[in-house]
C-alpha cells in the first residue's frame, strides 16, 4: 500500500488502537490533519482551543482509559505550547504520545517560519523523543512512541515530523514494537529481594504501607488489598495514589503528605518497617528527609530503578512491577494482624476528626467551606465519581475529603502542580471513560489558565461537571503568605469575572451559590443535570487548609492549626 | 567529599542521546570536566568517558539517570583507580625554536612524537595523565607554544566483566 506519509500517521494510530486524539491544526501539521479527514469515522478528534488543553486532555484520557493519550499539534508555538503538560506527563508517569509537524527538513535549522527546535525543547521532559524526516521512517517511530510510552515506568514521547516527510510516499507496514534493546520494560523480579522483604516483614511489630501511583499504572489494586489484607498492615496513599486502595478499607489510614492526614504523617515516625510500593519519597510526602522515618527500615518497590536509593535510602531495594511484587510477596507472607498499632492511627485520627475535620465539614459559621462542598459531593456520588482536581488549596481538600473508591478515579496534577490542569484533564477524563460522573473541582485562579476549553466542551459536547471553589484569592499562595509572609498578601487577592455568565456564554447550564441551605440541591442540580454544568460556589475567603506539614518541617511535626 | 569519576556509558547511534546525556548533569548543576565520545569494539554501539568531579552518592544518582535514557545500553562508574586512563595533546612550537637542541631532548625526555614538520612550524604529540601532558607543555613553552590542544580522557575500567555480557544480560531481561 503506498500511502503518504500523513496518512501513514493516521494508519499507526488505527494499528495501535486509537480512537480519541486532541488537537489543533496549523501550518505544519496541514498534511496530517488532511489525512485526518478521511479517518473521521476510526478516529475522534477532539478540537481543543490551545496546544495545552489538548495535552491535558491526552493525560486525563491516559489516566481514566489505562490507554495511551494522543495529541497533535503544528510546529513552533504549537509545539511549545505542549511543553507544560509534558512536564506534567513526565512527572505524573502518564502514557502520552505527541505528533507536532515540523518544517520541511531542508529548513531545519534555517529560522524557518514557524520552526522550533521541539526536539531540544522538549527533551528534559520526554521520556523519548525523535524527529521523523522521511515518510518511511514514520511507522517504526510511532511504534516505538507506543511501546515507550505504555511499559515500564509510563510517560510523554513527542514524534517530530517534517512537513516532506507527511508529504512523502511510503509502501506502509505497521509493525507494533515489542521489545528496544537498551530498554527494559519490565524488570525480572528479583526473588532475593523478595525474600528480604519477607524477613523483615517477619519481625516486624509496626510495618507500614505506603502506596502511590505505581499501583494503579500497574493495576495493582486487587494485589494490593490481597498483600494488605493477608499481611495487616496499615495502609496509607500519597497524593497520586489515592483510589488505588478503597478509602472506605478499615486498613485504610488516610493521606500522606503535606496536607495529609495527621496519623500517617504522624506514625511515619514511628513505624519499624516501611513497605513503600510505586511511590517516589516526593518532598510533599516526606517533608524534612533527614528527619524522614529514620527509625523504619524500608522496602522500596518501583519499576523505576533510579527511584531507588534517590530519596530515601532503601535496606530492600526490589525494582520490579508493583503487581508482581505485590503478588509474589502475598503468597510468601505469614498471615498477620496488628490491632493495636492500626488502633495508634485510629487514636490519632479522632484528634484530627476533633480538631480540624468536624469543623470544617460542619462549620459553626455562615461562611461556606469547601471541605463541606467535597464532602458532600463524595457522599452524594458514593466516592465513584472520577474527581479531577487543579492545583492549590481546593486540590488538597479534595484529595482530603473525597473519598475515592472508584477505579482510576482521581485525577490531579500531582508532581508538577500545573494551575489550569483540571478543565481540559476533565475533558479527557470524561472521554477515556464515558460511563462515569465526571467531576472537575477547580479554583477560581486555575479555572481561568485553561478557561478557553469551555470552547472545546461546548464543540465536543463533552459531559463534565464543573465545580468552582471561589474564593477569590490564589488561596494556597494567600495561605503561605499568612504563615509565612507575615500576611504581606503579595497579588493573591484576585477580581473575577462573572463566571456562571461565561459559562452560559458556551452554552453551558450554570449557577452560582453562597449559602449553606443551597449546596444541597445545587450538587444536585449539576450531578443530575445533562450535559456539561458549572456550579460556582463562593467560599470563605481565608480559610486554611489544616493539618500542614510546614516547610522544613518533619512530617511528625505536622501542626493542626 | 567529592571525587573524580569517570563514568562510562554505552548507547545505542542515534541524534540527541548526547543532549540527554548532558541535560542530566546541567539540571544537577553539575559541571562536566572531560567527555570524549566514539564508537567501541561493537558495532554501532557508542562509548562516553565523561569524567566527572562529585560525591558519590550524586554519581551514583547521575548513572542511574543515565542509564534510565531509553537509548542507553549501560553506564558505569569508576574512580581514578579502578580505571586506566589516557588524554592526548598536541603542541605546535615554531621549527626554529627546535634547533636549539634543548627542545629536542625535552620531547626525547618526554616519549613525545613529532607529527609533522613544515617550514615554520611543527606539530609535536604526547600521550600520558594530564599532569605528564602539562609538564611538556611548561618546558616547551619557555621557547613558545604557538598552539596547544587536549582530548578529554578517554578510560578503561580495570574489572574484566565486557560490555557484551552486559548486553547479553539484557537481552535475557527480554523475556
Amino acid at each position: 500500500m503506498n500511502i503518504r506519509g500523513a496518512e501513514a500517521v493516521m494508519r499507526c494510530l488505527t494499528e495501535e488502537g486509537v480512537t480519541t486524539i486532541f488537537g489543533y491544526p496549523g501550518g505544519a501539521i496541514m498534511p496530517v490533519y488532511d489525512a485526518l479527514y478521511d479517518f473521521k469515522e476510526q478516529i475522534n478528534h477532539i478540537l481543543v482551543r490551545h496546544e495545552q488543553g489538548a495535552i491535558h486532555a491526552a493525560q486525563g484520557f491516559a489516566r481514566t482509559s489505562g490507554k495511551v493519550g494522543v495529541c497533535l499539534a503544528t510546529s513552533g508555538p504549537g509545539a511549545t505550547n505542549l511543553i507544560t503538560g509534558l512536564a506534567d506527563a513526565m512527572i505524573d508517569s502518564t502514557p502520552v504520545v505527541c505528533i507536532t509537524g515540523q518544517v520541511a527538513s531542508h529548513l531545519l535549522g534555517t529560522d524557518a517560519f514557524q520552526e522550533t527546535d521541539v526536539i531540544g525543547i522538549s527533551m528534559p521532559v520526554t521520556k523519548y523523543n525523535i524527529q521523523v524526516t522521511r515518510a518511511e521512517d514514520i511507522a517504526p517511530a510511532m511504534a516505538k512512541a507506543f511501546y515507550i510510552a505504555a511499559t515500564g515506568r509510563p510517560g510523554p514521547v513527542l514524534v517530530d515530523i517534517t512537513k516532506d516527510a507527511q508529504f512523502g510516499m511510503v509502501d506502509f507496514t505497521y509493525e507494533k514494537c515489542h521489545s528496544i534493546r537498551s530498554y527494559i520494560a519490565k524488570p525480572k523480579l528479583d526473588h532475593k529481594g523478595i525474600e528480604a522483604a519477607v524477613d523483615l516483614l517477619s519481625t516486624a511489630q509496626k510495618p507500614y504501607l505506603l502506596v502511590g501511583q505505581g499501583v494503579i499504572l500497574s493495576e495493582a489494586q486487587d494485589a494490593l488489598v490481597k498483600f494488605a489484607e493477608k499481611s495487616g498492615i496499615p495502609v496509607a496513599l500519597t497524593l497520586l495514589g489515592l483510589g488505588a486502595f478503597p478509602a472506605d478499607h478499615p486498613l485504610y489510614v488516610g493521606y500522606l503528605g503535606m496536607h495529609g492526614n495527621y496519623a500517617p504523617n504522624i506514625l511515619t515516625n514511628e513505624c519499624d518497617v516501611i513497605v513503600a510500593v510505586g511511590m517516589r519519597f516526593d518532598d510533599r510526602v516526606t517533608g524534612d528527609v533527614s528527619r524522614y522515618a529514620k527509625q523504619a527500615k524500608v522496602i522500596h518497590i518501583d519499576i523505576d530503578p533510579a527511584e531507588l536509593n534517590k530519596i530515601v535510602k532503601a535496606d530492600v531495594a526490589i525494582n520490579a512491577d508493583a503487581r508482581e511484587a505485590l503478588e509474589e510477596l502475598t503468597k510468601s507472607i505469614p498471615e498477620r494482624k496488628y490491632a493495636q498499632w492500626l488502633q495508634q492511627f485510629r487514636d490519632l485520627e479522632q484528634i484530627e476528626l476533633n480538631e480540624v475535620v468536624n469543623d470544617v465539614i460542619n462549620p459553626p459559621d455562615n461562611e461556606l467551606k469547601m471541605a463541606e462542598v467535597v464532602d458532600l459531593l463524595s457522599k452524594k456520588t458514593d466516592g465513584q465519581a472520577i474527581v479531577v482536581t487543579d492545583v492549590g488549596q481546593h486540590q488538597m481538600i479534595a484529595s482530603r475529603y473525597y473519598k475515592y473508591k472508584g477505579y482510576r478515579n482521581n485525577i490531579t496534577s500531582g508532581g508538577l502542580g500545573t494551575m489550569g490542569f483540571a478543565l481540559p484533564a476533565a475533558i479527557g477524563a470524561k472521554l477515556g471513560n464515558p460511563e462515569k460522573t465526571v467531576v472537575a473541582i477547580i479554583g477560581d485562579g486555575g479555572f481561568q489558565m485553561t478557561i478557553q476549553e469551555l470552547g472545546t466542551i461546548l464543540q465536543a459536547e463533552i459531559d463534565v461537571k464543573i465545580l468552582i471553589l471561589n474564593n477569590n484569592f490564589l488561596g494556597m499562595v494567600r495561605q503561605w503568605q499568612q504563615l509565612f509572609f507575615d500576611r504581606r498578601y503579595s497579588f493573591t487577592e484576585i477580581v473575577n469575572p462573572n463566571f456562571t455568565a461565561i459559562a452560559k456564554a458556551y452554552s453551558v447550564d450554570a449557577s452560582k451559590i453562597e449559602q449553606r441551605l443551597e449546596l444541597d440541591e445545587a450538587l444536585d442540580q449539576m450531578l443530575n443535570s445533562k450535559g456539561a454544568y458549572l456550579l460556582e460556589v463562593v467560599v470563605q475567603r481565608e480559610e486554611n487548609v489544616f493539618p500542614m506539614v510546614a516547610t522544613g518541617a518533619s512530617v511528625s511535626e505536622i501542626r493542626l492549626n | 567529599m567529592e571525587t573524580t569519576f569517570n563514568i562510562s556509558v554505552f548507547t545505542e547511534n542515534s541524534i540527541g542521546i548526547l543532549n540527554r546525556i548532558t541535560i542530566i548533569f546541567t539540571r544537577r548543576h553539575l559541571n562536566i570536566e572531560s567527555i570524549t565520545a566514539s564508537e567501541c569494539e561493537i558495532k554501532g554501539v557508542y562509548r562516553y568517558t565523561i569524567v566527572l568531579n562529585t560525591t558519590l552518592d550524586q554519581v551514583k544518582k547521575v548513572v542511574s539517570q543515565i542509564e534510565k535514557q531509553v537509548e542507553v545500553l549501560k553506564a558505569f562508574y569508576h574512580t581514578d583507580e579502578q580505571v586506566v586512563y589516557q588524554e592526548i595533546a598536541l603542541y605546535k612550537i615554531r621549527t626554529d625554536a627546535f634547533t636549539n637542541g634543548t627542545t629536542e631532548k625535552i620531547i626525547r625526555d618526554h616519549h613525545a612524537r613529532i607529527l609533522s614538520v613544515d617550514k615554520d612550524f611543527m606539530i609535536i604529540e604526547k600521550t600520558g595523565q594530564p599532569e605528564e601532558l602539562t609538564h611538556l607543555f611548561d618546558e616547551l613553552n619557555v621557547f613558545g607554544v604557538l598552539e596547544f590542544v587536549r582530548s578529554g580522557r578517554v578510560a578503561i575500567s580495570k574489572p574484566m566483566k565486557t560490555l557484551e555480557a552486559y548486553l547479553e544480560e539484557l537481552a535475557e531481561n527480554h523475556r
